[in-house]
């Protein structure tokens, strides 16, 4: 009942995400969106997941979405400034993760009797397989990160020469 | 496990992976495109998840781990290619970027 109703609240989100106009608007459905696909997973018996995804999708991918939305239109929301902060842009995301909160209360009133199942896989038997078997795909993705963090470093500078051939004069 | 059937969990990836897709073909703002991008990427992740634990092994959630790892490294490349483009085409449409030269 539990991972029904968190689904629920992820597929209107995400139907919600992709026919908004405002990307600001959009990106409050989509952090409600990560929560009821956090609460998927614990229902699922996956807590180490539910609550990385919590961190990572919802607190650090959202953060970067943000912040471009700040850097890149600027001028097109301060126009947008007296309605944005109106109850109507909130009342959507807030209702659906009223439903999420309920469902949370539900499993920390149940004191561990609700959740997390028998076939839940706890987070030390993740950390052990993740650290024996696969020990190279973890030393593979820390490569990875450094890449991205050198590119994503290189492609923010701001500097007059372009980056890319692609970038050299802009088309009319 | 014992609650939700295998079949149910699929179906919601299932969903959720053909409304990112639908999002991605459908929107121009590359914002947005991002955006689909996560929540196909998501989808996939629920998928692994909902096998691991259909077996109650670990390994779904190690893979869904990598997932992670490769999401946050494309947004943050794709955020920064983005503002590029922004800088560059004075707009965030994907039509905006879409002549190649040479």
């Amino acid at each position: 009942m539990m991972f029904y109703a968190a689904a629920a609240v992820a597929v209107i989100s995400t139907v919600l995400v992709i026919t908004r106009s405002n990307a600001v608007h959009a990106l409050l459905y989509l952090v409600v969106s990560f929560l009821a696909a956090a609460v998927m997973f614990f229902a699922l018996g996956a807590p180490l997941a539910a609550a990385l995804e919590v961190i990572i999708y919802a607190g650090a991918v959202v953060v970067l979405f943000v912040f471009v939305v700040m850097m890149s239109n600027l001028q097109a929301e301060r126009s947008r400034q007296s309605p944005w902060t109106s109850l109507r842009a909130w009342a959507g995301p807030a209702a659906l993760s009223l439903v999420l909160l309920g469902e949370f209360l539900v499993v920390i009133a149940s004191r561990g009797t609700r959740g997390l199942g028998p076939g839940a896989v706890p987070p030390k038997a993740v950390g052990i397989s993740l650290f024996s078997t696969y020990v190279l795909g973890v030393e593979l993705a820390a490569m990875l990160l450094l890449a991205a963090v050198v590119g994503a470093f290189h492609l923010g500078s701001r500097r007059e020469t372009p980056h890319h051939r692609f970038f050299e004069e802009t088309p009319k | 496990m014992s609650a939700v059937s295998f079949e149910a969990v699929l179906a919601v990836a299932g969903v959720l992976f053909a409304l990112g897709l639908a999002g991605l073909l459908a929107r121009r703002n590359l914002l947005f495109v991002l955006m689909s991008l996560e929540i196909m990427v998501n989808a996939a992740g629920l998928a692994f998840i909902a096998a691991g634990a259909r077996w109650g092994q670990p390994d779904g959630q190690v893979v869904f781990l990598f997932i992670l790892a490769v999401a946050a490294a494309e947004v943050s490349v794709g955020l920064a290619l983005v503002l590029q483009v922004r800088r560059h085409f004075k707009s965030l449409d994907s039509d905006a970027a879409g002549t190649m030269k040479g």
